[in-house]
């Protein structure tokens, strides 16, 4: 026991005589928290639109107006002709342009039918699907209005039958993003630190040659990997803390759960991803290699977490893989605890996973481990 | 010359000496643009839903059925009571709840009007949004199919033309950005190492003792890495075009010619973070805990620039990664060629002669 003591002060030494490496460890993280949990939206806003109004009336100014009023659309400019609209949509500067054809008008009102042409940048297949939503709605707000305007009573008894859907949006009724997005950067924020430097230090040791060194003592195996472990532990456990503290007095992050039960689960997750890092630790030689698996790794966590793109709409293939994903799990769960307020009942499946995944890695980390080479 | 070549030819035996290195530099690439080109996508699929029917009449039988037999739902549950709604949330694999009021069907012959309540789990807003519409439609599909007899007359139709990308595939989204990405790490990654190396290794002594320049050592630290970023850049080119059947609108030789302007620009950058940093670690750190994140996030990737707060607009400006994809969708999806993107062009050489002067002024001949 006290051996292992040892061995915690001596990395525990190391990590904060190292005044380079402390900024990333601490203050790296808490900075993309705080700056980056702002950018990932999916919302779509300042929809740059332009138009074409080869109509020039009443009905295609009060169309226009419509779009104006609108907070979605940027309105950029009109341009006189198909050609320099599709020209500015080549060079970016458009993503939305409204035709207003001639005679828009008298059709409208001659032969109760017109055509408006819009053309969309679907680049962004998803977010061109939000901008063809809302421009319909706009576009169907007004035909109503030309409706109401232009019917006589007679023809208005006429009710077609109406099915009113209410929505109702649970645990995040404004649709906030941050809310969403906080808990789980702070995820990989931890994850990452966390990896990168299990990953790394075990070989760094082999790389400089103390490895030897402490090999030669009579320090035990078990001993020498709790006591390398333990201090990365606690680092995760504290940038868990810092970070939560930050979402509640920036983000205002609500916190429905239990705290506890978000530490319990922490606290075995961290010990999944330092028994990934050691292993990886053990299979390479060099610190270049240590880093490239640890980063193909996690790119491949992050992307298939659910955290950014939803799980559900992965092919029945890659869903199996994020089973595999130790990310994957503790988004959802810092998800459910803090913002729907689940109960151990509720996140009790991936609890286990994750501490069969803990038993396993560092089973794996410590019998492959070699103190002879 | 003949020095400068000969520790070129030094650079290039550390790399394909290290076997093991050489294959995760050009295995990884590979295999993730195959796994998130088919994995990564935000459109909608397979959500599983729950019922709450209040009235277990015709109509919601007809709705209920109409909802399941599209590609986008699953109904995995029928709840009774408003109470379970709570507990099905909780657990997480439900995202929304229909609940139908008592006699739907009644009310919609006798009043024109019945009312139906879409529950989402909206924890994740951009799910909840699209379950929302999406159930949304469905609706007014049922619904028009009941009003077929009652002609609307002044009708505006819309007709909306998808440009670029008509079938809305996300693929033609993530698959430049997973290429940039992966371009910009690898070879950032790569070359940070390569200074600091030297340094924790003690051979930097050698080099600083040698007559090299120090441009001449960094451009020949640059110079192999060129090489191999090329060919991944080339691979992942290949597979975007005959896997993901991704365009090539534009001109191929301009998109190779940006696409090293790219990955000189990213080993410039790297080189950089390798003369300030002491370490292989910190080196690394810096490498992928600073760039990954800003990169994923502020590059355009997955989430649009415009809809974000302005200071961070601003900030994305200074992420290479930003430029060179728009660069990309401009060449392979708009078919584009210099005369719009020589801005985006401009910026990305401006951004490596200044990563290359800083790592000149800042590289130091002394070793302290």
């Amino acid at each position: 026991m006290k051996t292992i003591g040892y061995i915690i002060q001596k990395e525990f030494k190391q990590i904060f005589r190292n005044k380079g490496m402390l900024p990333i460890i601490f203050i790296l993280p808490i900075l993309q928290l705080v700056i980056l949990s702002n950018a990932a939206t999916y919302e779509v806003k300042n929809i740059k639109f332009a138009y074409i109004d080869s109509d020039h009336t009443s009905s295609s100014r009060a169309l226009l107006e419509k779009f104006n009023a609108s907070s979605y659309f940027d309105i950029l400019a009109a341009y006189p002709s198909h050609k320099q609209a599709s020209s500015a949509m080549l060079a970016g500067e458009v993503d939305v342009v409204l035709e207003i054809p001639y005679h828009f008008e008298r059709n409208l009102l001659k032969e109760k039918t017109a055509d408006l042409g819009i053309t969309i940048n679907a680049i962004d297949g998803a977010a061109a699907g939000v901008e063809s939503g809302y421009i319909n709605q706009i576009i169907q707000g007004y035909n109503q209005e030309v409706r109401i305007s232009y019917m006589d009573a007679s023809q208005r008894v006429f009710q077609p039958v109406q099915i009113a859907s209410v929505p109702s949006f649970w645990y995040n009724t404004t649709l906030d993003y941050k809310t969403f997005m906080v808990p789980g950067i702070l995820v990989l924020l931890v994850t990452m630190i966390t990896l990168f430097l299990s990953g790394m230090n075990i070989v760094r040791e082999k790389e400089i040659g103390t490895l030897e060194q402490i090999n030669v003592t009579p320090i035990s195996k078990s001993q020498f990997i709790i006591g390398k472990l333990f201090p990365f532990w606690v680092i995760g456990m504290g940038l868990l803390t810092i970070g939560l503290i930050l979402a509640k007095l920036i983000f205002n992050t609500p916190m429905l759960g239990s705290i506890l039960l978000l530490y319990l689960y922490t606290s075995i997750y961290i010990l999944v991803v330092l028994g990934m890092g050691l292993l990886i630790s053990n299979f390479t030689d060099t610190q270049q290699q240590a880093m490239f698996i640890a980063w193909f790794f996690m790119v491949i966590f992050i992307l298939m977490s659910g955290l950014f793109t939803p799980i559900e709409s992965m092919p029945k293939w890659a869903q199996i893989i994020t089973e595999f994903n130790p990310i994957k799990y503790f988004v959802e769960i810092v998800r459910m605890v803090l913002l729907k307020g689940s109960g151990l009942q509720d996140i009790m499946p991936q609890l286990l996973k994750t501490l069969v995944y803990a038993v396993v890695m560092n089973g794996l980390a410590v019998w492959s481990y070699k103190k002879v080479n | 010359m003949k020095r400068f070549i000969g520790f070129i030819t030094k650079e290039f035996y550390h790399i394909f000496r290290d076997r093991r290195s050489l294959f995760i530099l050009f295995g990884m690439p590979i295999a993730q643009i195959m796994l998130f080109g088919f994995a990564i996508t935000n459109e909608i699929n397979n959500v599983d839903i729950a019922i709450l029917d209040h009235s277990k009449d015709a109509t919601t039988e007809e709705i209920i059925n109409k909802i399941s037999s599209s590609k986008y739902f699953t109904i995995k549950q029928i709840i009774t009571r408003e109470a379970d709604i709570e507990t099905v949330f909780k657990k997480g694999k439900i995202k929304a709840v229909l609940n139908f009021e008592k006699d739907f069907s009644r009310n919609l012959i006798k009043e024109q009007k019945a009312n139906i309540q879409i529950i989402t789990d909206a924890t994740d807003p951009n799910t909840a949004n699209a379950i929302t519409s999406y159930i949304n439609a469905i609706l007014k599909n049922y619904q028009q199919s009941k009003n077929e007899d009652i002609q609307q007359p002044y009708q505006i139709i819309p007709q909306t033309i998808m440009f670029y990308n008509p079938e809305l595939k996300s693929v033609f989204m993530f698959v430049p950005g997973v290429m940039t990405i992966i371009l910009m790490l690898v070879s950032a990654m790569m070359t940070s190492i390569s200074i600091t190396r030297e340094k924790e290794l003690g051979t930097m002594e050698i080099l600083l003792v040698s007559p090299l320049k120090p441009f001449q050592v960094i451009i020949g630290k640059v110079v192999p890495y060129i090489f191999l970023s090329i060919i991944n850049a080339a691979v992942i080119v290949l597979l975007s075009i005959f896997i993901f059947k991704m365009p090539v609108e534009g001109s191929l030789f301009l998109l190779g010619a940006e696409s090293v302007l790219f990955i000189v620009c990213s080993l410039a950058l790297g080189i950089l973070i390798s003369t300030i940093a002491e370490t292989q670690q910190a080196a690394m750190m810096i490498s992928l805990m600073g760039l990954m994140l800003p990169v994923i996030l502020l590059s355009g990737f997955i989430f649009p620039i415009s809809s974000m707060p302005t200071p961070l607009q601003v900030i994305s400006n200074i992420i290479p990664a930003k430029w060179f994809i728009i660069i990309i969708k401009g060449i392979m999806l708009k078919g584009v060629g210099m005369a719009y993107i020589w801005k985006e062009t401009l910026i990305l050489v401006g951004m490596t002669v200044f990563f290359i002067g800083l790592s000149i002024k800042k590289y130091k001949i002394r070793l302290e």
